[in-house]
């Protein structure tokens, strides 16, 4: 009987690119021993769209519309990263009143975000009803954005060297309600999740990822601070006047998916601390900086990032002198965090499988670009 | 919805923005130089140290500081870097080309530390068809990294564990982020083979 196929003990199975917890174009090689994952292959590209080779062709103002679509469920820090970049390159100040705004509107976006990661990782692991209590809670946001500068996803809400629209009226007031609302129904969230025990025992435990093995395989963001490293790019090299604002670094033990869970929670609510503060105080005075009409840098090159939701966000831009860049670098953290899910799959079950892709909060937009 | 419908194979002209003035001319007089200066630290004094002409620069531009070096001194470089400096941190690798000059692809490697809270950028110049050394002994994440330079720019990194195409399809021809690469071409064979149709476009 040996040669028959009941003996065979390895199964490679295919998930993705349309598999509904992927999220996104994703395509998963596995390679299982009964239920466990002895080994991934990650395929993607399916929605490569050759950004870096558009922003060779289109003048740096052209081109700040298409770096909303890498990461669509966090275009905001999407576009501040590129803004701070260019203006870094042409030595533009932005005026504080535009910081303020800036911070408020990404600060929000890191709430959306982490909400649309919430409700499909939770989806993905088998909670339902998660998933229509964020996006009820992330629909308030959204339409701020959308009363802002018209549009709800893909916002283009930045501009190089400040803003482009003055505040709406009301707009304090009902950045302040979001705020009031959003804290409690994170409590909710907690009390659904954190001491399910189906939620728990699905993630504890889970595609553990140290602190040493973050390092070495680049993974930024939650994914590593719920690995005890106590590191934000928003404190350790601050931008845009997070300086000015006081908040904590919420930081894990395990590094496990738990641990993500409990530290993007916890962001949230510091995002909040964050915009209370900020709208509290935002400055009277202009809006854009002394930005020329035609913006051509002198020849040199410029390397900026910002903390994105998902983790460090760069703009590594070279100026050859011209009204377009020589060349755009982006530096996704979605498609560097994504490398490691192979070290996290090995040993895990099937099923876990899902949990780790979700645990990684990728947006195949970015990873692709 | 292509805005510069060119020939194949023709290098990529500036377009000028639409509705505007021509762009800035493109045949370029001797083009002006980055404007840097020194970069002195403890850093580059143990690296003259340990490297000595092998790093011909360093220097820094609006306050990033970066340094120079031969294609086979990257990898010692970073390990160097890594174990004796604490830059255990490979943020990204990417590549430049600059097709009229000689040496037409430079590598850029960008470090981190997170004890010194630093960012050094790593840079080397090479030839069409030189193989560096890959970095992946040093930083696992260079494995993803240095395939994506592969896909965009046809630089294969010798010792590189898994060099394969990444964002392309593998059976690909043609290196899209090369500037000799028009915007709107494309691997017209592949696309007729795998989707059925004359141009994706």
């Amino acid at each position: 009987m040996a040669d028959t196929f009941l003996d065979s003990t390895e199964l490679v199975l295919n998930m993705g690119p349309q598999h509904p917890s992927t999220h996104g174009v994703l395509r998963v090689i596995v390679k299982l021993d009964g239920e466990r994952v002895i080994g991934t292959e990650c395929v993607i590209g399916y929605l490569h769209r050759g950004v870096e080779k558009i922003g060779e062709n289109r003048t740096y103002q052209q081109f700040a519309p298409y770096v909303d679509r890498m990461d669509y469920v966090a275009s905001v820090s999407n576009g501040l990263g590129y803004c701070l970049a260019v203006e870094k390159l042409i030595g533009v100040e932005v005026p504080p009143r535009a910081q303020a705004v800036r911070v408020i509107l990404t600060e929000l976006n890191r709430i959306a975000s982490h909400l649309v990661w919430l409700g499909t990782h939770a989806l993905d692991v088998g909670a339902l009803t998660p998933l229509f209590y964020t996006f009820r809670e992330r629909e308030d946001i959204l339409n701020i954005y959308e009363k802002y500068c018209g549009a709800r996803l893909t916002t283009h809400a930045f501009r190089i060297g400040g803003l482009q629209y003055e505040l709406y009226e009301g707009f304090e007031d009902e950045v302040r309600a979001v705020c009031d609302t959003i804290l409690p129904k994170i409590d909710e969230y907690e009390q659904l999740l954190t001491g399910n025990r189906i939620w728990v025992g699905r993630l504890k435990g889970v595609g553990i990822l140290t602190a040493e093995e973050c390092k070495q395989y680049g993974v930024t963001g939650p994914m590593l601070r719920a690995a005890g490293v106590k590191w934000d790019l928003r404190k350790a090299q601050p931008y845009s006047g997070y300086e000015q604002y006081d908040f904590e670094i919420p930081v894990g033990q395990n590094g496990d998916t738990f641990d993500r869970y409990i530290v993007r929670l916890e962001e949230m609510r510091q995002s909040v601390r964050i915009i209370r503060q900020a709208v509290d105080r935002i400055p009277d005075g202009p809006i854009m900086g002394k930005v020329p009409k035609v913006i051509k840098p002198p020849v040199g090159e410029v390397y900026v990032s910002i903390e994105a939701p998902k983790g460090e966000l760069g703009y590594y831009i070279v100026s050859d002198g011209s009204t377009q860049p020589y060349r755009v670098r982006v530096r996704p953290p979605s498609f560097v965090n994504l490398q490691a899910l192979d070290k996290m799959a090995r040993g895990a079950l099937v099923a876990d499988l899902v949990a780790i892709i979700g645990t990684i909060d990728i947006v195949l937009g970015e990873v692709d670009r | 919805m292509p805005e510069e419908q060119k020939a194949d194979g023709k290098p990529v002209q500036r377009a000028a923005p639409p509705g505007g003035k021509p762009a800035s001319p493109a045949a370029p007089k001797a083009p002006a130089a980055m404007a840097v200066t020194p970069w002195e630290s403890d850093i580059t004094g143990m690296l003259k140290q340990q490297f000595g002409d092998q790093i011909s620069e360093f220097s820094t531009y609006l306050g990033q500081n970066f340094l120079i070096a031969r294609p086979d001194a990257v990898v010692p470089i970073l390990e160097f870097l890594k174990l004796e400096a604490d830059f255990d941190y490979l943020v990204d690798v990417t590549a430049v080309d600059y097709p009229k000059q000689p040496e037409r692809f430079e590598l850029v490697y960008i470090l981190y530390s997170f004890a010194r809270n630093e960012r050094i950028r790593v840079k080397t110049r090479i030839p069409e068809g030189y193989k560096p050394q890959s970095a992946t002994s040093v930083h696992l994440t260079a494995n993803w990294l240095e395939r994506e330079v592969f896909d965009m720019f046809g630089i294969e990194f010798a010792g590189h564990p898994d060099l394969r195409r990444i964002l392309m399809p593998e059976e690909w021809e043609g290196y899209p982020l090369r500037k000799d690469h028009a915007i709107t071409e494309q691997d017209t064979r592949w696309v007729k083979e795998n989707l059925g149709i004359e141009s994706g476009q």
